[in-house]
């Protein structure tokens, strides 16, 4: 060979195993490590991601802020004049609430952390609305009832409880949230809020409740989710409780 | 219209072996669902604009458990092998190439992949493992420890966000030199690209010619 070819392919250090080890290796350290960080990282940033006008913030894998969810292609609006909200089943008096109905009602205030059950978390999220222990008590449920069915205007999703839990004053038809209505987004005009369960059980665009004798697993919980999402005791996760 | 017969064509030089573009066509795909997915099940404006969360969510899983296929089935050819021991080792000249502004004047010699390339292969290759390994431990509800899963979901949504802007790079270069991206469906090059844009790798494919001929 006359010329002589210091830089042949195929020789030099094996980088490209170096850099492909070393990131599974790295990867490996963030899977036992990485919750530590995402503590902190999601605790600095939440209040900034909450209310940040420009949305930037929300395109970086930070966590702790609210995420839209829907398991339908686009959902149609309904404004307050169309809006109606059906009691049937097994209740004595069947009942269709328009939002009127609804605001003119007894409404409960708090303010309670928002837990999604893929992981994140919104501290002190301000909720208003009407206990939906209220309006069972309007219907009248017949002695056979001992759950909720709700329904959703997407019309795909929807959700299960006991009565027993239905009637803790912690569940409420919610009509207001971050000191607002709640937006078409976030479920509105008028959303489920069931302040101790993981975020699958406040089913948004809330259309029906439907007073049954037995309890139906709702849209995730035919799909592997428990069907009594505790916070903290469901779902193989140990999140603080937010009943 | 016919090509007159004695027209002078370029010679074509044999760059990309089926194997290795089958490979890289059925990652290429893989990859560019798998971030569109993630996207839609990341972004906000964009889940309320598609919604449909549990299809967008199986089409993830699966295409991404299915990324890894091609670069495995692949090794079963030694011209595929042969491709990976060429982006696997960094000679003095990468090093040199990696730090110089002037990289593409042609004084550093740049065998078939130049530095970026096996560096783009090696921190792809990477972040696959990466995003499988976190994306098995996020699925394994039942086995692995709450603690791992929140690690490895935020493991996993970085190292997205990084192998998407790795992906556009990786595009941006490929777009600009459409003789590039010719040979990764016909599988050859023009000889003058060839000398110009990767002179080592020209070399030794001329020497072997000549050492056939001889």
């Amino acid at each position: 060979m006359a010329t002589e070819q210091p830089d042949v392919d195929g020789a030099g250090a094996p980088v490209g195993r170096r850099v492909v080890l070393g990131l599974l290796g790295l990867g490996a350290l963030g899977i036992v490590g990485g919750a530590r960080l995402q503590d902190a990282l999601g605790t600095a940033l939440a209040p900034i991601e909450t209310r940040d006008p420009t949305g930037l913030v929300g395109l970086l894998p930070l966590g702790n802020t609210f995420r839209y969810y829907s398991v339908t292609g686009g959902v149609d609006e309904q404004d307050a004049g169309d809006y109606r909200l059906a009691v049937s089943g097994l209740v004595g008096q069947p009942g269709r609430h328009t939002l009127a109905d609804l605001r003119a009602m007894p409404q409960t205030e708090l303010a309670r952390d928002f837990q999604c059950v893929t992981g994140w978390r919104v501290p002190d999220v301000p909720w208003a609305g009407v206990q939906l222990g209220h309006l069972l008590d309007l219907a009248a449920p017949a002695p056979a009832a001992t759950a909720v069915r709700l329904t959703s205007f997407d019309g795909a999703y929807t959700e299960s409880l006991t009565l027993a839990q239905a009637r803790r004053p912690d569940v409420l038809v919610a009509l207001r949230m971050l000191d607002a209505p709640v937006t078409h987004d976030h479920g509105g005009p008028v959303r489920l809020y069931v302040a101790p369960m993981y975020g699958y059980k406040s089913l948004k665009w809330l259309s029906g409740i439907e007073l049954t004798d037995e309890v139906v697993p709702g849209y995730w919980e035919e799909r592997g989710y428990a069907v009594d999402g505790w916070v903290g005791s469901s779902n193989g996760r140990d999140d603080d409780p937010t009943g | 219209m016919t090509r007159p017969a004695d027209a002078p064509t370029e010679p074509e030089l044999q760059r990309f072996g089926r194997p290795a573009r089958w490979v890289h066509g059925l990652v290429g795909v893989l990859m560019l669902i798998c971030l569109l997915t993630a996207a839609v099940l990341y972004n906000s404006s964009l889940q309320v604009l598609i919604g449909h969360r549990r299809v967008v969510e199986l089409v993830h899983v699966w295409c991404g458990f299915a990324l890894p296929v091609p670069l495995v089935l692949g090794l079963a050819s030694a011209g595929y092998r042969a491709e990976l021991r060429r982006l696997d080792r960094f000679s003095p000249a990468d090093w040199r190439w990696l730090r110089s502004r002037s990289r593409r004047d042609g004084q550093i010699p740049v065998g078939k992949y130049n530095a970026g390339q096996k560096l783009n292969g090696s921190l792809s290759a990477g972040a696959i493992g990466v995003l499988l390994m976190t994306g098995v431990v996020m699925l394994a509800t039942d086995l692995a420890p709450l603690g791992w899963r929140t690690g490895a979901t935020l493991v996993h949504d970085w190292a997205a966000l990084a192998v998407g802007l790795l992906v556009l790079g990786h595009l941006s270069f490929a777009l600009r030199d459409p003789v590039a991206l010719r040979s990764l469906r016909t599988g050859t090059v023009p000889r003058r690209w060839a000398e110009a844009e990767h002179s080592a790798w020209a070399a030794e494919v001329g020497r072997a010619r000549d050492g056939r001929d001889a």
